[in-house]
């Protein structure tokens, strides 16, 4: 396949290791923010590859790990609800709320359907017009224009049975919050590849300059992250703190100008609570006030309340998620907790750093 | 057919006499008599089976290997293939991966009320026409039918009886350190063709089913004398939950090269895109063949000469013993990571 | 959640540019695509699609002048780099 199979020559990798280590002449520890980027190291060993001095750490870009309790339930209270469909992306389904998950509900008998994408939510709408049929549009930036959309078709075609529940959230104020953590070791970013597509990457040059440290635009393929990684230490061993773009074949300065202007239409910026994290302000997406009626938080009330148990007693998925902690630093992992029988968000979602290295590196009962 | 709660049977045929199976027809009276005697034994037409008795009696002549089915598989047809083909064929190679000839079958037919008598009729004939290439014979069997909405169309249930053909037992508990592993084609277009037929997913492919009977090339390799110390077909769980079982039953560490197994491109494309593993998917078609080193130029030599073989390869070797058993994938980049076999929650309605 | 693939644009159905879809071809999968923020696609084109939209036309002639300077790098690692889209 083109512009996949080239960026996983063996070779090429191989020589990107090789001029990593050439690059290194001190310890640096570097965060990639993007789940999607944590699946690929850990299932291609690219964290194998680079030398001791470097240490690359997880970071919080799983939209699905990051989803607040209170919208999960509300998400099951919505299945459950007679008359009603909720459509979501696979990955939810097995997210902990405070008291069962979406595959519970579905089994229960709530109506629960599994889409690809937003749009597809819209044509059950449109087929099943006595029954209302909401859309659990969770995402980073990649996933907003989508999901705008689809409430914008909707409004459109005056498609009435049709909402959504919103839990979108945005990158930047994450690097934030992990940079102003007391005791941060980030000293370099590898920023999510695809939401800089929509992006654009203007927005993260003054956290690069107010915190010091270098941002590389980063793609998802090993060739992608190893060169991604490579200008990062070349920046730090020069001192240098810069936004640059690795990705340039798929990423713009100014992102997705089409995209960008749907999203800022259908939506507006929001405090969200990040699970695993906290409250972070003017950090995730809700819907703008011309397009509230499609809010499923108006139809069936707001996603709020304690929401119970945030997680198990063992859970570190907060610390995993923050970078703080790796997989294997947790007394439950691939014991306890492992996908099938999972203790938090990370190891449930197929982009979270446990799930990634439980599948890659600890599978069965074995070691590699 | 098809709304968006109902799935569809994607059946290719126009809509026949418009006659639909009735609850009455599994109720055991006149209704089912009419219903065997028109659609069931005229395509079914096996001396025993005409004898309409409770069981078949056979005389097999020596030790034989009995396994058992169900299919569920939803789409009923999907390319390369339908339930009936589908349930024929994987009990056929179930018999064979047991190193014995298949020598009849027994069928269990659970229909909805409601499906297309032309349905059933094409899916019988499908079972027919499947079994006859085998020479394989259906010599008993048992129809219900159950209230619309509760069977998706038709479930399928098939058990099997065969002659052992392996002079030395097949056993997945058999293969020790050097054996070699062996593949008998490309992996994982069953699983692709069925997602594909599935219109939820909305992906077009030319990929169709490698549903297909294995059994000629597993006698072949009998015959022949090679040292076959175990046999497996990688149907759900795919290719890695096969490996992963017979390294725990045998207590031994299997290395897998990754570039070694054969996946063709457009399985590769469908994986990428809805974010599956090759190896995870379900193949009906294919088995794995655990072989002593010396024998394994021969026995992939002979393989080939199959056109369900044509592909074959070795893609790994028992390494080590592991009272835990393990089977470590060997990476493009030369990482080892270790293969398990998916959680089960990704493919229902598979096979 | 971040799974975007590339696809190469086979053909283009549609003229309002807000519900445009194409059928992209994923290496023998081929899929219908909604192309609303690919408003400048054109058949033949490769992009990158999420959740059944394309979300950028992949540049061809940045992805080789990209390769280049990185090859150049990483054979001398000591020369200077050709171009480097930064910001500061």
């Amino acid at each position: 396949m083109r512009f996949r199979d080239e960026y996983r020559d063996p070779e090429r990798v191989r020589r990107l290791a090789r001029a990593i280590a050439r690059t290194v002449t001190r310890p640096h520890v570097l965060m990639e923010v993007c789940g999607g980027q944590t699946h690929a190291i850990v299932r291609f060993g690219l964290d194998r590859l680079l030398p001791a001095e470097v240490t690359l750490l997880h970071g919080p870009g799983c939209p699905v790990c990051v989803t607040p309790v209170a919208h999960v339930d509300k998400a099951i209270a919505i299945a459950r609800t007679p008359g009603a469909i909720l459509c979501s992306y696979g990955d939810m389904l097995r997210v902990p709320g405070s008291s069962g998950d979406l595959a519970g509900a579905r089994a229960r008998g709530g109506d629960v359907r599994v889409v690809y994408s937003p749009l597809d939510a819209l044509e059950i709408a449109r087929r099943e017009p006595e029954r209302e049929v909401v859309f659990f549009a969770v995402g980073f930036e990649t996933t907003a224009p989508a999901n705008a959309m689809a409430v914008w078709r909707a409004r459109r075609e005056g498609i009435r049975n049709f909402s959504m529940l919103v839990s979108q959230v945005l990158v930047p104020p994450a690097l934030e919050a992990i940079l102003s953590t007391p005791g941060n070791r980030v000293e370099g970013f590898l920023a999510a590849g695809h939401v800089c597509t929509i992006m654009g990457y203007r927005e993260y040059a003054p956290l690069a300059a107010r915190w010091k440290v270098p941002i590389v635009v980063t793609g998802f393929e090993p060739v992608d992250i190893l060169e991604g990684v490579w200008m990062c230490l070349r920046q730090l061993e020069e001192g240098r703190a810069e936004v640059e773009n690795q990705y340039a074949r798929s990423v713009r300065p100014e992102g997705n100008a089409a995209a960008r202007r749907l999203v800022g239409e259908v939506f507006r910026v929001v405090s969200r609570h990040w699970r695993g994290i906290g409250d972070l302000p003017r950090s995730g997406l809700g819907l703008a006030p011309d397009y509230a009626a499609f809010d499923a938080e108006r139809r069936f009330g707001p996603a709020d309340g304690a929401g119970g148990g945030e997680a198990e007693a063992d859970c570190i998925a907060g610390l995993v998620l923050r970078g703080e902690r790796k997989p294997p630093d947790c007394p439950a992992f691939a014991t306890r907790c492992r996908p099938e029988h999972p203790l938090g968000v990370t190891m449930v979602s197929s982009e979270g750093a446990c799930a990634a290295y439980y599948r890659y590196r600890f599978a069965g009962s074995a070691e590699a | 057919m098809s709304d968006g709660s109902a799935p569809s049977w994607s059946c290719p045929l126009p809509d026949g006499d418009g006659e639909v199976v009735r609850l009455a027809d599994g109720g055991g009276g006149r209704a089912m008599q009419r219903l065997l005697a028109r659609v069931i034994r005229p395509l079914l037409d096996d001396p025993e089976l005409a004898r309409a008795h409770d069981g078949a009696v056979l005389d097999p002549g020596g030790p034989i290997a009995f396994t058992t089915d169900s299919f569920v598989v939803r789409p009923l047809f999907f390319p390369g293939g339908d339930i009936g083909r589908l349930a024929v064929c994987g009990t056929a190679n179930d018999l064979a991966m047991c190193g014995a000839e298949p020598l009849a079958l027994a069928l269990g037919l659970v229909l909805e009320e409601g499906l297309p008598t032309a349905v059933l009729r094409r899916i019988v004939e499908s079972i027919r026409e499947t079994a006859r290439d085998l020479g394989l014979r259906v010599v008993t069997g048992d129809l219900k039918v159950v209230e619309r909405g509760k069977a998706d169309g038709l479930y399928v249930t098939t058990t099997g009886i065969g002659r052992i053909r392996a002079a030395t037992r097949i056993d997945p508990a058999a293969p020790v350190p050097g054996d070699l592993v062996l593949v008998s084609g490309d992996v994982g277009r069953h699983g692709v063709a069925v997602l594909a037929a599935r219109e939820d997913l909305g992906f077009d492919t030319e990929v169709a089913s490698d549903c297909a009977p294995v059994v000629a090339p597993v006698l072949a390799l009998l015959d022949a004398g090679v040292a076959v110390r175990c046999l497996r077909d990688p149907t759900r769980g795919g290719t890695a939950a096969a490996l992963v079982e017979i390294a725990e039953t045998a207590g031994v560490v299997i290395r897998v090269e990754e570039a070694a197994v054969p996946v063709r491109e457009e399985v590769r494309a469908a994986c990428e895109l809805l974010g599956f593993d090759p190896l995870h998917l379900p193949c009906e078609g294919r088995f794995l063949a655990f072989v002593a080193e010396p024998d394994a130029a021969r026995a992939l030599a002979i393989l080939r000469r199959f056109p369900v073989g044509r592909g074959a390869a070795v893609i790994g070797r028992v390494e080590g013993r592991d009272p835990r058993g393990r089977v470590l994938l060997e990476t493009p980049f030369g990482q080892r990571r270790p293969l398990d076999m998916p959680s089960g929650e990704q493919l229902p309605r598979i096979c | 959640m971040c799974l975007a693939v590339p696809g190469r644009v086979i053909d283009i159905a549609g003229d309002d540019p807000a519900t445009r879809t194409g059928r992209v071809d994923f290496g023998g999968i081929v899929k219908e695509i909604h192309l609303a923020f690919v408003p400048e696609v054109r058949p033949g084109d490769h992009v990158l699609v999420h959740v059944g939209f394309a979300i950028t036309v992949i540049d061809e002639a940045e992805a080789r002048r990209v390769r280049a300077w990185l090859e150049e790098l990483e054979e001398g690692e000591g020369s200077e780099p050709g171009r480097r889209d930064a910001l500061s």
